[in-house]
């Protein structure tokens, strides 16, 4: 501040007092007619809000509002995912932000690096938890994620010459999983059909012929394995004209201990045999290598996974924000200190541990309180992340105010609660923020 | 430093508490604008009438052409439509609550209809009854009416007994359109042995899978029931109840035959559940909801109707009879009474009026002597004629219920029955958390 001019003439002492007062209170007006319409105001009406009940200000509820904070499920869901977001987010948030910028200081191509990683920052929240609805989507035919985790696992898997199947009668017992077995026993000279359905028409193999069943040869089981469905059902387990066999399938045939003694693949028409075979008491199965069942995905929009989900791209979102002011900081810690430590022998590890970090804190202390903040109010992401079945399990306190509120509900007096309780979880983060400020001043 | 403090609080305080302070419930009712002078009009009316609603784009051309009709018959009346759009129940109440309301206007939610008309903001169109019981079934005439009085006329209907079929996967499997439930399950066990899932649920919309229970508990139960149960003077817990509820299990309970399995389903929603079924390799058979399902993928549809996909009438359950449907509509009302207005509502009742819309498409008439002819496709036809002939047609149910019950992602309902897609075979447990849930949302009476 400049001192007062010097050149002011002396005036009434009354006269004068007046004069400053009207001037302050006309800079002060309009901040203050600013705070009076936007925070006290609100403030106050939220407050007192709070205490009455969806019909407006004749239904006067005491503190039934804030009891239905603890005592509904949803609510209560909401409070929880709000502890695991508090507890969660801005200790990673803080972690990986110290991670990059120290090592940014060490790569090539660190201005590259960082603006990959500060990119995020430049979108909307809105719109990035829309770009992570969609990555996270079960199908891989869709889902980002789940497709690269099925692009994984198909180098380990081989493929099968089809998809999916079902027995068609009970006879046959198993899954795509466990192959397929005929429960009945079997001789030698005796035939195996092996009816499948749930194999779309186009899933069949372009080779197939139309199903035989073979005739019986002394001294061999055989048998055919077909799509057991003509169009409006057919006959189950029933060999019928238009039923195609089904090629390439691995069939294996169990003794009667249950241990595989051979194994064949089947014909063109679906026929299969397996020779030199004497005694009884076999069965004949599909083997799982049939099946390639296509890769499901991970249910990362279920109710399991979501708040997860939604943490990971909120952490995407602020690590970029994290890396670029701790690595502000980085850059202001002294160079001989560092140099210091390391003349005397400090391991990379232990001038990060005991001399970077120290020094970092006030930075660190800093982005981990903007973060709890911010995670406090965090409201965009999960609303745009989690489909309409998972919104109430990975809500938060933030978006069940504007649920119970605006959302649908219409109910602004438990809103205003929430509301309320929200405001007063902020409060002791912020009395840290400002102790913080007073000794920097 | 205490600048510091105010500036920070204040900072929190506004992004926690601003949003929370527009809340204010209370509304005054007040007076309701002029009374026209009602002198007993023949054929020389005249005057203005205004209407606000809904329609926009086509459909507001497509009005324009009803209200082009009426020109020709009373040359005299100048009538200009405003639309609103989605805005509409916002944009009412606000001119209603200042004075100054149009003279007629059309919306999508009957709720308001009750609203404006305990404000006493509405005038009865008892002077229509006459026609609209000419032209329309008895249960769409009496969806407007309030305490005997005719307060809501629906002038555009919504079908949402319609199941959409791939033909192809109908084909593969050597089923047609069933007519009875029976036979629909027994088709979809038929579909799933062909390769191809039955159902397409959008399960991450809740409203889908309550738009399958009031069809399935319409049929079942009867409309006297599903009456009582909208009301709530019957139990969610009532046995009529939980026998839909099992119904509903036989579709729900075969994780197999869902498009993605069950879990796959609680994350689709509802325009993915439409392309399932609309694309040239479909992902599941049919697809179960309203006459809306087509416009969804209007853009995208690689199917030509009829031959690539098609409809019908949501299948009878045990006595039900087919025409039954449950639905929707653009309802009607009346702040000022005129003799120029009553001419307009009177013709628009008339099944000639609406044939103007029905054959412009994109339209379903409520009014039974609307030819079938009139409609410009077979799809149209089968979905619009079913409701002129319905002999029992109800509302939405869920829409009928308090916001919080019925209407609200992630509560209520719609959550409940996401449950229940999870765990279809306990329909005992669901019923009973509907009938909480329902309890606590007409305790708290809104």
């Amino acid at each position: 501040m400049e001192p007062p001019p010097a050149a002011a003439p002396p005036a009434p002492p009354s006269a004068n007092v007046f004069r400053r007062n009207a001037v302050a209170i006309g800079f002060l007006a309009p901040a203050a007619i600013l705070l009076g319409v936007w925070i006290v105001y609100p403030t106050v009406f939220t407050i007192v809000r709070s205490f009455f009940g969806p019909q407006g200000f004749g239904d006067f509820k005491g503190i039934d509002n804030y009891k239905a904070i603890f005592t509904t499920h949803l609510l209560l869901t909401a409070i929880k995912n709000s502890a695991i977001w508090i507890a969660v987010a801005p200790a990673v948030v803080t972690a990986i932000g110290l991670i990059f910028a120290v090592l940014t200081e060490r790569i090539r191509w660190a201005v590259a690096f960082k603006t990959v990683v500060f990119m995020p920052m430049a979108i909307s929240l809105f719109a990035t938890g829309v770009i992570w609805h969609v990555m996270y989507i079960k199908d891989p035919g869709q889902g980002a994620v789940n497709a690269g985790i099925g692009a994984v696992k198909s180098w380990f898997t081989s493929a099968g010459v089809l998809q999916d199947g079902a027995p068609s009668t009970p006879t046959i017992t198993g899954s795509v999983a466990k192959g397929f077995v005929l429960q009945k026993p079997l001789a030698a000279g005796g035939v195996a059909e092996l009816g499948l359905t749930g194999i779309p028409p186009d899933a069949v193999p372009a080779a197939a012929k139309q199903a035989v069943v073979p005739q019986t040869k002394p001294g061999a089981i055989e048998g055919v394995v077909w799509r057991d469905f003509s169009p409006g059902g057919g006959k189950a387990g029933k060999v019928e004209n238009q039923e195609l066999g089904l090629p390439g399938v691995s069939l294996a045939l169990y003794d009667s201990s249950g241990k595989k003694v051979q194994s064949a693949k089947s014909n063109d028409d679906g026929t299969f045999a397996f020779d030199g075979v004497s005694g009884s008491g076999y069965k004949v199965g599909v083997a799982s290598s049939t099946f390639a069942a296509p890769y499901g995905g991970v249910s990362w929009l279920g109710s399991k996974l979501i708040t997860p989900a939604i943490i990971i791209a909120y952490i995407w979102v602020w690590a970029g924000f994290a890396m670029v002011v701790i690595g502000a900081g980085l850059a202001a810690i002294s160079r001989d200190v560092l140099e210091a430590a390391r003349t005397d022998g400090a391991s990379e590890w232990q001038v990060f541990r005991r001399v970077t970090v120290p020094l970092l804190a006030p930075v660190l202390s800093v982005v981990f309180i903007t973060m709890l903040i911010n995670v406090l109010k965090v409201f965009d992401v999960v609303i745009s992340i989690a489909p309409g079945s998972t919104q109430s399990d990975a809500a938060v306190i933030a978006v069940q105010m504007w649920r119970q509120s605006f959302g649908g509900v219409n109910n602004f007096g438990l809103g205003s609660a929430i509301a309320v309780f929200l405001f007063v979880l902020v409060v002791p983060v912020l009395m840290l923020n400002i102790r913080r400020f007073r000794r920097e001043v | 430093m205490k600048r510091h403090r105010l500036a920070l609080f204040a900072l929190v305080a506004v992004s926690v508490l601003a949003v929370a302070a527009c809340g204010s419930s209370s509304k005054k009712s007040s007076s309701t604008g002029t009374n026209g002078s009602a002198t007993t009009g023949s054929s020389n009316v005249s005057g203005k009438i205004s209407i606000v609603g809904v329609w926009t784009g086509d459909e507001q051309k497509h009005f324009q052409a009803v209200l082009n009709g009426f020109k020709a018959k009373y040359p005299k009346v100048k009538v200009t439509y405003r639309s609103t759009g989605d805005n509409t129940p916002t944009v009412l109440s606000t001119a209603v609550q200042g004075g100054n309301p149009p003279d007629l206007a059309s919306v999508s939610q009957p709720g308001l209809v009750t609203d404006f008309q305990k404000k006493g903001a509405l005038k009865p169109m008892d002077f229509a009854r006459s026609t609209v019981l000419a032209n329309y079934p008895a249960d769409i005439e009496k969806l407007g009416e309030i305490g005997g009085h005719l307060y809501g006329l629906i002038i555009k209907a919504a079908n949402k007994s319609t199941v959409w079929y791939n033909v192809k996967s109908y084909t593969d499997a050597g089923v047609k359109a069933p007519s009875t439930w029976d036979q629909f399950i027994k088709d979809a066990g038929t579909l799933k042995a062909s390769g191809s899932p039955a159902y397409s649920i959008g399960g991450a919309d809740g409203w889908t899978l309550t738009d399958l229970f009031e069809n399935i508990y319409l049929r079942q139960a009867g409309p006297a029931k599903y009456d009582q149960l909208s009301k709530h003077t019957i139990k969610w817990t009532d046995p009529s109840v939980v026998t839909a509820l099992k119904t509903m299990g036989q579709v729900l309970g075969d994780s197999s035959n869902i498009a993605g399995g069950t879990s796959g389903a609680l994350q689709t929603d509802f325009p993915t559940s439409v392309s399932n079924v609309f694309s040239a390799k479909p992902k599941a058979a049919q697809v179960i909801e309203g006459d809306f399902v087509p416009g969804v993928v209007a853009s995208s549809n690689p199917l030509k109707p009829v031959s690539g996909y098609n409809v019908f009438p949501f299948p009878a359950i045990g006595s039900s009879g087919s025409n039954v449907v449950e639905g929707g509509g653009d309802e009607l009302m009346m702040f000022r009474d005129t003799p120029a207005i009553r001419a307009l509502v009177s013709y628009l009742a008339t099944g000639e009026a609406q044939t103007i819309w029905a054959k412009l498409g994109g339209y379903s008439a409520p009014a039974k002597t609307v030819p079938a002819s009139a409609y410009p496709d077979a799809i149209t036809r089968t979905t619009a004629t079913a409701i002129g002939k319905a002999k029992t047609f109800r509302f939405d149910l869920s829409d009928l219920q308090p916001a919080s019950f019925g209407g609200t992602v992630g509560q209520g309902e719609f959550k409940i029955f996401q449950d229940f897609l999870k765990t279809p075979s306990n329909a005992t447990g669901i019923a009973q958390s509907l009938e909480s849930a329902a309890a606590k949302a007409y305790a708290s009476g809104k």
